[in-house]
């Protein structure tokens, strides 16, 4: 049984103490950014593998509800997809052609290392972030995959977003639509830098983010050119595809535009991701 | 011990509800807050001191996932236990109307502290927008939840008493 200790510390004082507590991680993880510490790996393995579990049941539930969609629609698509099918295959012979001439030119001019193809670890979402407000989710991937913190993750070809958290066996990603992310990208048609923030409520309203900080004085950037991250990011590899400019317009002070852009991602049904194993500070380094 | 643990199991199965099943469930993007419920539920009863504990702990869960600012979280649970404390002696297990009021009430003061220092002091002014596309969706499917898991954790508490008051009168 219990002790019962003679001395009992009231509620008013433990609340006080608690709260310094939590001031001082809070303090402690903005000026040094690190967070939990060993928190993380026991908190790992207590969750992650409950939530791989259950994940598959809400993964299977979610594609029951696809199947009611109904045959007819399914059917159409089908057909639409043929079609794409042999554009594309029509449109990939040339890029193979292209490629091939291109490959030839670039070690013409010793560029072939300009783009360097990305290390990569795949790995699956199993859990999204608690919150409404934020868009994070857990992947079940972490250091002991050589995973870690300011990797970019990418899906298909897309960003997703950047590694936040990492533990021994899973890690957090928070993902560029999140209301707090910013990215420094570029139009890769004229290679004018922009800014790239997430936004809550364009991404509920109408699916896209926001860009800002446009120079573009030859009003030569359209709707629909591709916007990739920059060279000059601290965090994102270069020329990773973030999505296409949807709206544009200029701003008061007529010297910069600002718009929205439809990310290239779907971020509403991210199941798979690849984590980029390079970071960008370690490249500048060697 | 028992107790401790059986909290602990609960805030553990909440946070993982929260974040897989409810996210494959979420309506119009918006999923409902366990954590708050668990939280606030224990807060009034079992009073300010349990409420302390089990919304930091419930807090400490959420920010070591959440890529966040460590320790946000927790500071926010560990007080909105503490205020539902206030309550205890105010509630009845028979009467679910306080229950609501106050899980309601937490689940909204818990999403305004989030928009004040997240977004308010990032120029996000539209503070009507995030409250009929964020705060209230979240309100009412949290509420919704409520009616269930609020019946759940209250038949668990009202047993692990039952014991508890079972073995301290052994040694009398």
């Amino acid at each position: 049984m219990k002790r019962k200790s003679k001395f009992v510390l009231p509620p008013k004082y433990i609340l006080m103490i608690l709260t310094g507590v939590c001031v001082i991680a809070m303090l402690v993880s903005f000026t040094f950014n690190i967070s939990g510490g060993p928190l993380h790996t026991v908190a790992g393995y207590v969750f992650v593998p409950m939530q791989e579990g259950i994940n598959t049941v809400g993964t299977w539930m979610s594609s029951q509800a696809e199947k009611f969609r109904n045959l007819k629609e399914v059917t159409a698509e089908n057909e639409a997809l043929k079609e794409q099918v042999d554009k594309l295959t029509a449109e990939l012979n040339t890029t193979n052609l292209e490629q091939y001439e291109l490959e030839n030119l670039r070690e013409l001019f010793e560029l072939d290392q300009k783009y360097p193809s990305y290390e990569k670890v795949a790995a699956n979402v199993i859990g999204k972030g608690g919150s409404n407000w934020f868009s994070t989710f857990t992947i079940n991937k972490g250091t002991n995959d050589g995973i870690d913190v300011d990797m970019n993750v990418i899906a298909g070809s897309g960003l997703v977003g950047i590694v936040t958290e990492v533990g021994a066996n899973y890690a957090t990603v928070t993902s560029i639509i999140t209301d707090t992310s910013q990215v420094s990208g570029m139009v890769s048609t004229t290679s004018d830098n922009l800014i790239v923030n997430g936004s809550l409520k364009n991404m509920n309203e109408n699916m896209v983010i926001e860009f800002s900080n446009l120079n573009d004085s030859d009003n030569e950037v359209g709707i629909g050119d591709p916007v990739v991250t920059s060279y000059i990011s601290d965090q994102y590899q270069q020329g990773i595809l973030i999505g296409y400019i949807s709206t544009m317009e200029t701003d008061a002070n007529n010297l910069t535009k600002s718009g929205t852009i439809t990310p290239a991602v779907d971020f509403e049904h991210i199941e798979e991701v690849l984590v980029i194993l390079d970071k960008k500070q370690k490249a500048e380094n060697e | 011990m028992r107790r401790k643990i059986t909290v602990f199991l609960i805030l553990i199965m909440c946070y993982l509800l929260q974040t897989t099943v409810f996210q494959s469930l979420a309506f119009a993007g918006i999923s409902p807050n366990l954590m708050i419920i668990a939280v606030s539920a224990f807060g009034f009863m079992r009073g300010k001191k349990e409420g302390i504990y089990i919304g930091f702990l419930a807090g400490v869960i959420l920010d070591i996932f959440g890529g966040g600012l460590f320790g946000g979280n927790a500071l926010l649970y560990m007080y909105i236990g503490y205020c539902n404390g206030y309550f205890r002696k105010m509630f009845y297990p028979e009467d679910i109307k306080l229950p609501m009021l106050l899980i309601a009430g937490s689940d909204i003061c818990c999403n305004l502290v989030i928009y004040f220092f997240m977004f308010l002091f990032r120029g996000r002014f539209e503070f009507l927008y995030y409250l009929g596309y964020v705060i209230l969706p979240e309100l009412v499917y949290t509420m919704l939840i409520t009616i269930f898991l609020y019946v759940i954790i209250l038949k668990i508490n009202q047993r692990l008493e039952m014991i508890e008051k079972r073995s301290a009168g052994r040694f009398v």
